[in-house]
């Protein structure tokens, strides 16, 4: 029973991170048509510069400064979207979307060798803001407290992104370009602008995802590549550019890992893959897909 | 089919001669020159050509950009893997036919599935598929060998006829294999140019042109690209099978999607609207990772920019680029003798 309440727990822990980086992916696809394969190696920039700042600048600085500094990573993530948006993406437009995937896929070999380059080889964690934070007893268990944070963020941006895209003038105007982006250009919009803003929020949540998942677990090379699979499988069940279908989705693929990791573990990811294959065959634009 | 048409192909396949024969010749005395460091890169370099070269029937050809074709190179090599380890097969010939049959099967399952997709999905879908692989090469190690692999030792070719033991047997293998490869690169390049001219590969073209009014004339999409799935998958699957020996291990990474990727890369590099842009791109692709990965430990970065650069500059590839040039070239020459 308290196992049972434990891997809950971690799923929903799980799901938080996996919806940051799933819903930035499913942004940026949905307003843009953009299918960004660099991703997840965002995520693990994000998760690197927050290591990275909390273990140099951070020190033995109080609790509070530490948390205040772990966004440090989603803030450097978005920079970079700002920066690639313009030069690399946006050329790219009117050509067919495999040349998109071949720059995004270029972009990913670049951001994994210079976060070797930056970073070094060896895994770089921000555990001290975890150690510190203690834990919680559960029954006979402790549960991390930094876990229930994660939760807890990954709730609210979830919210806080609903509240952005139905409820704000600015998502007005990232709903109206992905419905009709010649139309809305038409009506006056600045399609440029919509397109980099949300280019640029999609890349804050992939390094937000980043950013709180690196106190728990360290930032190694390669965690982006792992991670964009599993982001993709979460948006292929859902569907791609729907905002309520990465969470579902998130939640669908924690929990089904954490199920199969307790009892199959081999074939934990491969069922993963088979669901998101099996998704595509009978919804093919996912559970909450627009049909096209 | 009409007489003409059987003319065009004949005319077709003579100037596949005109220009390949060269080019086999260069190929045929590269041992000689060459040392045999470099005959082992073009060994690889001719692998990997075979499976763009499949590669590129499905997205030069039919359209599709599978994202996911090391499932099929990967299935190949492990087939070859298991036949060795596993059934103590020593002929390279037996190993080869298994692979090719195991990657028939795995891609004619996987692309029933992916054909009812195009664009985008179908490039999702071929690359969660061939996940799927990955994982489980990844997993159950007790059976693939885990990260550690499977070893293949250098199987004896032509039914025995040459094998490799006894002293200097490496640099025998080396160039042997070479020829040996250089044989299935031929014929398969013969191969898939009789495939693309045939009435079957003129079809894919047209889906690929127009889908809409491929279908108005009666053409069973679907099923074309599904066959077009299948001898893609076929090819990869051939060039994964004889790369094993030459690498000697089999493991997960060529099963993992960025491996995927960089079959993607060399057609492009080489330029996937030409018939030989796959094979052009996957020989340098090979030469140029070589050389960076001996030169920098950031070679991911540079080949990274290669492709950023080559996207937004030159989207035609090596072969694209060139043929522009000297179309350039010929127009300057017209206009000097038309003034």
């Amino acid at each position: 029973m308290d196992i049972f309440i434990i891997q809950v727990l971690n799923s929903f822990f799980y799901a938080s991170v996996l919806f940051l980086l799933a819903a930035g992916l499913s942004l940026i696809f949905g307003v843009m048509g953009i299918v960004n394969l660099a991703h997840g190696s965002l995520y693990a920039l994000g998760a690197y510069v927050t290591a990275w700042t909390v273990t140099s600048i951070g020190g033995d600085l109080p609790l509070v400064v530490l948390l205040l500094l772990l966004p440090a990573g989603a803030v450097a993530v978005a920079a970079v979207g700002l920066v690639m948006e313009p030069t690399l993406i946006r050329p790219l437009y009117k050509r067919p979307e495999e040349y998109q995937l071949l720059v995004t896929f270029g972009l990913l070999l670049v951001l994994e060798d210079v976060m070797r380059l930056l970073f070094g080889g060896t895994p770089l964690s921000a555990g001290t803001v975890m150690d510190k934070l203690g834990s919680v007893p559960i029954r006979s268990l402790y549960y991390p407290t930094y876990n229930f944070l994660v939760i807890v963020i990954g709730a609210l941006a979830a919210l806080c992104l609903w509240f952005f895209i139905y409820r704000t003038r600015f998502g007005v105007l990232l709903r109206a370009t992905s419905q009709d982006m010649r139309m809305a250009s038409a009506l006056g919009l600045n399609i440029g602008r919509v397109y980099i803003q949300a280019f640029g929020l999609g890349c804050f949540m992939a390094g937000l995802g980043g950013a709180i998942v690196v106190p728990s677990q360290a930032a190694v090379l390669g965690m982006g590549i792992d991670n964009l699979v599993l982001a993709f499988v979460v948006v292929v069940i859902g569907g791609l550019g729907s905002l309520k279908g990465a969470l579902i989705g998130a939640l669908v693929v924690s929990f089904v890992r954490t199920i199969m990791v307790q009892f199959f573990p081999e074939i934990e990811l491969a069922v993963l893959y088979l669901i998101a294959a099996g998704v595509l065959l009978v919804r093919p634009t996912g559970l909450f897909g627009k049909p096209s | 089919m009409t007489a003409g048409g059987k003319r065009n192909r004949t005319g077709s396949f003579v100037r596949l001669l005109l220009v390949g024969g060269p080019v086999a010749l260069i190929l045929l005395l590269v041992p000689e020159v060459a040392d045999p460091y470099q005959t082992q890169l073009l060994t690889y370099g001719l692998v990997f050509a075979i499976a763009a070269l499949g590669f590129n029937l499905l997205l030069g050809y039919t359209g599709l950009l599978s994202f996911g074709h090391s499932a099929y190179f990967g299935m190949g090599a492990y087939t070859v893997g298991f036949l060795v380890r596993d059934l103590g097969v020593v002929s390279m010939e037996a190993a080869i036919a298994g692979g090719v049959v195991g990657s028939m099967l795995v891609s004619a399952l996987f692309g029933y599935v992916c054909v009812r997709h195009t664009r985008i999905f179908f490039a999702v879908l071929t690359l969660a598929l061939s996940q799927v692989l990955w994982s489980l090469a990844f997993k159950f190690f007790w059976i693939t060998g885990g990260t550690d692999g499977i070893r293949v030792p250098q199987l004896a070719l032509l039914g025995g006829l040459i094998d490799f033991s006894g002293n200097g047997a490496y640099l025998r293998f080396i160039i042997s294999y070479y020829y040996y490869v250089l044989a299935f690169f031929l014929v398969s390049v013969a191969v898939m140019w009789l495939i693309v001219q045939s009435p079957f590969g003129k079809t894919l073209q047209s889906i690929r042109d127009n889908e809409t009014r491929a279908r108005f004339l009666g053409i069973e999409i679907r099923r074309y690209r599904w066959v077009a799935f299948v001898i893609s998958g076929t090819f990869t699957g051939l060039a994964g099978a004889l790369w094993v020996p030459l690498n000697g291990l089999t493991t997960p990474d060529i099963l993992w999607w960025p491996f995927s990727g960089e079959i993607v890369f060399m057609s492009v590099l080489g330029g996937f609207r030409s018939f030989a842009g796959p094979l052009v791109g996957a020989v340098v692709f090979n030469f140029l990772k070589a050389y960076a990965v001996a030169s920098t430990e950031y070679w991911q970065m540079l080949l990274g920019i290669v492709l950023i650069a080559l996207v937004l500059a030159l989207p035609g590839g090596i072969v694209g680029g060139l043929a522009k040039l000297s179309l350039r070239i010929r127009v300057r020459k017209n206009d000097e003798a038309m003034t």
